[in-house]
């Protein structure tokens, strides 16, 4: 059938290609319906119960999503007459933000006071009202001493300030209200920064990072993507010498990628950080095909046979080797289904779909394209063989000490896997280059980190906020928490209280404390609520019912083992000092914080089932379950090296990371696969023993491995200069992983056939131990 | 030929839409206005009771009861008395406003644990009334130099046929740019209220249900619902016990007096 195929192919090019491009225009279509889902949310799947605890906290209270404006005055000092003026503007201006529910400034900051018998409320700073020294003296020490707003809002020393914009987002098309508010935000910016130099506003906070997801990714794609592409070329030029192939190749990858992103797109998928890399993976990925189907193809015409016929032969041979590890390839990446995070099912599925549509490609579409473009070939030795053949030399003859000396290195680097720690902080996904990370940074080193801890406590009554044990716990707590080394700042309702029992005593310092009496709490309570602006109320604290209050607490850059711990303190304070209450933690850190560990659970069956289901092709291929079995030991063995050696380099290993293991299963096994086919030919059909068969086998599949090997090596590696650190470790470890394989593919793999294939003993583990002694 | 009879037609289409064409939208909406103001005048005093329940996006729900007494002004704006029932917590507490048409309003509220009353900051109109949806500006008495008016359409609503009035608050104070109201043309009731917050998008909108008639003349809803639309939070008002010309006058919205409110 495949015969007929190839005859089809050969004497209709044109037809061919003429019925692929059809096909791929229409898939390519779908490519319109792609676009980019700007939502940090959309890392977490429905049931994710971190994600469902945070969405039910969200509707009880506010949600808290937000833009931080950075305010930096030239002068260093924000409390001047004509910066609290600005920030007065910029305030004012936030409001028009689409979306914007609440805007929080040290201007709009409502101040409370008393009066004789009166509270006033008012904002901290009025609009239009010049200020001189002894105000600016005064609002600096109000500042100080309120600790809603030191180290969140303003700087303890003055030269910084936040305007933080709080945004509702309605969801009803998430693609491009993200855009909308960060339009708006930087036309906000660009004004104030272009009217008053000096100034500086930098822009910080979930919408902004939300929007980098977005940003960073078409970045990389509008880079990584050529440079790719322009490895590709070269490579190619550099190692084949085609041009015609090279073009050809680059049509097919092109295809490939177009098609298998449209078909994306008609499924109605949204792109995201890690599936925008899935354009990438697929050029990595379809190269090898091509280059398979050209070096038979060139060996044959260097050998004088006319470019028909040679490439006839070479679909021939390559046919069932290109299918198999493109199957395979794509039964690895069809693993990524079983990850808890939505973005990499997604980026799986849609580089599963690109790598067979490559297999198809450059079975049909890609001899069609060599028929019809010129190729011409010298006829020469291949004088690259010597380098293959020494290689074969130096394996058979070193065999008895690379199988002791490799299988220590690899349980060596196996052995540093376990230690590699569980990390997550979406900040940190991020490299310096992007100005999210920058701002950032600048808050996290000037005022207060952006990791958030929202804390709910539930009174378990209607109105039980008021009651004053209620309170008493609620403000041990918030002093505890305030305690704690990473704290940065807490945000709880105790502070308003203690201000508000003050400013009823005439100012009196020393009622600043939590009032004694419930009645007295709850009617404190009403009228400031009745006091408070639009905007500015409590119901970001409290829920309708005051039932339950919600305590945020702001802190230091923390690993996601370092949230994790916190967290668990938290909850055990309230388990040994007040268990009558409902505790709940939440926010985007600790959903980050523990979407690794729930990945990685999950990606464990999907590894398992692609490594039953590789094993079994694998085992049908070589028609051998013996060797099927062999081929489980250098497949496996590259990821758990490359993690190993991962500690080594960097040791936290983040969402990007945990399918990685999948990924690769599904390309590694193709070393392994032509590498064995290659072997077991020439043990059946040649007759040879299993050193000459390693010669063999080496001769003629070790400069295709290694031309592969180096150009995934080479587009994983372009991956990993990605600005998105999720898709850079991935990049990066991915190509340590594949360059691993070929290492233990060529080291390994063949003393280990050596030693075994000899002895004939069934299991392999004590074949190695039986030979060695 | 007769050419006269296109003049005609015209003569009695200018005619015919003359009351129409005579206005400007906004001329237009402000005669809505007056004539709904004019018709809900004259009723001098009423008191009720209303059960407001509160509910957020998670379904969690709460209920305050509040009874309320007003005192119609002329040429100001109402005074009005609002007495907290529950949450237990806050019983006994008293509002007092006396609402203005152009300046900020006077407020007062006692609170019983601290047996004082306390004046209230001007600047809140546009502030949560009891953390509901409701604000103070939905709540307080209709004057017409509130706001300024354009007509916009005539469309059917819950009323039957109704006009479509866009308002615009004259306070700078104010959190909305503007207001829709459809208002029926039998009764110039209010049926349905849009409102636009500080950057002109749909914050919330309101509806009345169950009208019903006093004194064979002076309307009002039993049922009020607010329902946010950027935060997913609705509050209900529910009314009950309607009672006009009881005979409540200036000593009964004191704030001297407001100790002994009941």
């Amino acid at each position: 059938m495949k015969d007929k195929l190839f005859a089809v192919v050969l004497r209709h090019p044109v037809l061919i290609l003429l019925a692929c491009l059809v096909l791929t225009v229409i898939a390519t279509a779908g490519a319109k319906n792609l676009v980019f889902k700007s939502d940090y949310r959309v890392f977490f799947s429905e049931e994710n119960p971190q994600l469902v605890a945070y969405e039910s906290i969200q509707n009880i209270f506010n949600k808290s999503d937000n833009v931080a404006f950075i305010v930096i005055p030239a002068n260093g000092d924000i409390y001047t007459s004509e910066h609290l003026q600005l920030l007065n503007q910029i305030t004012t201006d936030a409001w028009q933000i689409p979306y914007s529910t609440r805007v929080d400034s040290v201007t709009n900051y409502q101040h409370t006071w008393a009066d004789e018998d009166d509270m006033i409320v008012e904002d901290l700073v009025t609009e239009g009202q010049p200020l001189d020294r002894s105000a600016l003296d005064r609002i600096r020490e109000i500042v100080n001493t309120e600790p809603i707003l030191l180290n969140k809002i303003a700087s303890v020393k003055g030269q910084v300030s936040l305007v933080n914009v709080t945004v509702q987002l309605p969801m009803i098309d998430p693609v491009a209200e993200v855009p909308e508010v960060v339009a708006k935000v930087r036309e906000i910016q660009q004004k104030y920064m272009a009217e008053n130099p000096g100034l500086e506003i930098k822009l910080s906070g979930i919408v902004m990072m939300n929007n980098s997801f977005a940003e960073s990714a078409l970045k990389d794609n509008a880079t990584l993507i050529p440079i790719m592409f322009g490895v590709v070329v070269l490579t190619m030029l550099f190692l084949l010498r085609t041009f015609s192939g090279t073009l050809s190749t680059v049509i097919i990858i092109a295809a490939s990628i177009m098609a298998a992103m449209g078909m994306a797109g008609w499924s109605g998928m949204f792109l995201t950080g890690p599936s925008a890399s899935a354009p990438t993976m697929i050029l990595t990925l379809a190269v090898a095909d091509c280059i398979h189907i050209l070096s038979t193809m060139f060996y044959e015409m260097r050998r004088g046979v006319a470019k028909r016929a040679a490439l006839l032969d070479s679909l021939r041979i390559n046919f069932q080797p290109v299918m198999l590890t493109s199957v395979t390839t794509a039964i690895g990446f069809l693993s990524m289904n079983f990850s808890d995070s939505p973005p990499f099912r997604d980026l799986g599925n849609i580089v599963a779909v690109g790598v067979m549509l490559a297999f198809v490609f450059s079975v049909t579409l890609f001899p069609a394209l060599l028929m019809v473009l010129p190729v011409r070939v010298k006829e020469t030795k291949e004088d690259d063989r010597d380098w293959t053949r020494s290689l074969a030399a130096f394996v058979t003859a070193k065999r008895r000490i690379l199988l002791p000396g490799m299988s220590v290195l690899m349980l060596l680097l196996i052995g540093f896997l376990p230690m590699n720690q569980l990390n997550d902080d979406f900040v940190k996904y991020f490299d310096t280059s992007v100005p999210f990370r920058q701002a950032t940074d600048y808050m996290q080193d000037n005022l207060s980190g952006m990791t958030l801890m929202e804390i709910s406590v539930d009174s378990g009554e209607s109105s039980g906020i008021n009651d004053p044990a209620f309170l008493k716990t609620l403000g041990e707590f918030s002093d505890w928490l305030r305690a704690q080394p990473e704290t940065d700042h807490v945000s709880t309702l105790t502070d308003t209280l203690k201000r508000l029992n003050k400013n009823m005593h005439g100012d009196d310092q020393s009622y600043y404390r939590l009032p004694e009496d419930r009645e007295l709490s709850a009617q404190y309570l009403l009228l400031y609520e009745m006091s408070l602006p639009y905007g500015l109320d409590l119901n970001n604290q409290l829920n309708v019912d005051k039932s339950s209050v919600r305590v945020v607490g702001t802190f230091k850059n923390l690993t996601s083992n370092e949230l994790v711990s916190l967290e668990e303190r938290v909850q055990d304070w309230f388990a040994s000092h007040a268990s009558e209450y409902q505790v709940m933690t939440t926010g985007p850190n600790l959903m980050f914080a523990h979407i690794s560990q729930r990945n990685i659970k999950s990606m464990l069956l999907g590894i398992a089932l692609a490594l039953v289901l590789i094993s079994l092709l694998l085992g049908l291929a070589l028609r051998s379950l013996r060797f099927g079995l062999i081929s489980l030991l250098p497949n496996l063995a590259p990821a758990a090296m490359g993690f190993g050696l991962w500690y080594l380099i960097d040791g936290q290993v983040g969402l990007g990371l945990s399918v990685v293991a999948g990924m690769t299963l599904g390309i590694v096994v193709d070393d392994t696969v032509h590498f064995l086919s290659k072997y077991l030919y020439a043990r059946r059909h040649r007759g040879a023993d299993s050193v000459a068969a390693v010669q063999y086998a080496f001769g003629s599949v070790g400069r295709a491995l290694w031309v592969t090997t180096f150009v995934l090596v080479c587009g994983f590696m372009v991956l990993a200069q990605s600005s998105f650190k999720l898709n850079a470790d991935m990049g990066f470890l991915t190509a340590l992983t594949i360059l691993i394989a070929l290492v233990v593919d060529f080291l390994f793999l063949p003393p280990l056939l050596m030693m075994f294939d000899k002895t004939k003993i069934d299991a392999p583990a004590k074949t190695v131990q039986g030979v060695q002694r | 030929m007769n050419l006269t009879k296109p003049f005609y037609l015209l003569m009695a289409l200018t005619f015919l839409s003359s009351p129409v064409l005579a206005l400007t939208p906004e001329e237009r909406g402000l005669e809505i206005a007056r004539e709904a103001k004019q018709r809900d005048s004259g009723w001098a005093d009423m008191q009720a009771e209303m059960l407001m329940v509160l509910r957020n996006k998670q379904g969690e729900e709460s209920v305050r009861e509040i009874r309320i007494k007003s005192l119609e002004q002329e040429g100001d704006g109402d005074k009005s008395l609002t007495i907290f029932d529950k949450p237990l917590d806050v019983k006994g507490t008293a509002f007092l406003s006396f609402s203005h048409p152009l300046e900020a309003d006077d407020q007062w509220l006692y609170l019983p644990a601290l047996k004082r009353v306390k004046r209230i900051s001007s600047r809140n109109k546009s502030g949560p009334f009891m953390g509901s949806e409701f604000a103070y500006e939905d709540l307080s008495s209709f004057e017409i130099e509130k706001y300024s008016y354009k007509y916009i359409k005539d469309e059917s609503c819950d009323g039957g046929a109704c006009f479509v009035v866009e308002q615009y608050p004259v306070d700078k104070d104010s959190g909305y740019t503007r207001r829709v109201a459809w208002i029926d043309q039998n009764h110039y009731r209010v049926w349905k209220v849009d409102f636009y917050d500080r950057k002109n998008s749909l914050l919330k909108t309101l509806t009345f249900k169950g009208y019903q008639q006093y004194l064979d003349n002076y309307w009002r809803a039993d049922l009020q619902q607010m329902q946010n639309h950027q935060n997913g939070k609705s509050t209900e008002l529910k009314w009950s016990g309607y009672q006009f010309r009881v005979g409540l006058n200036d000593a009964d919205f004191n704030k001297n007096t407001l100790k002994r409110a009941r």
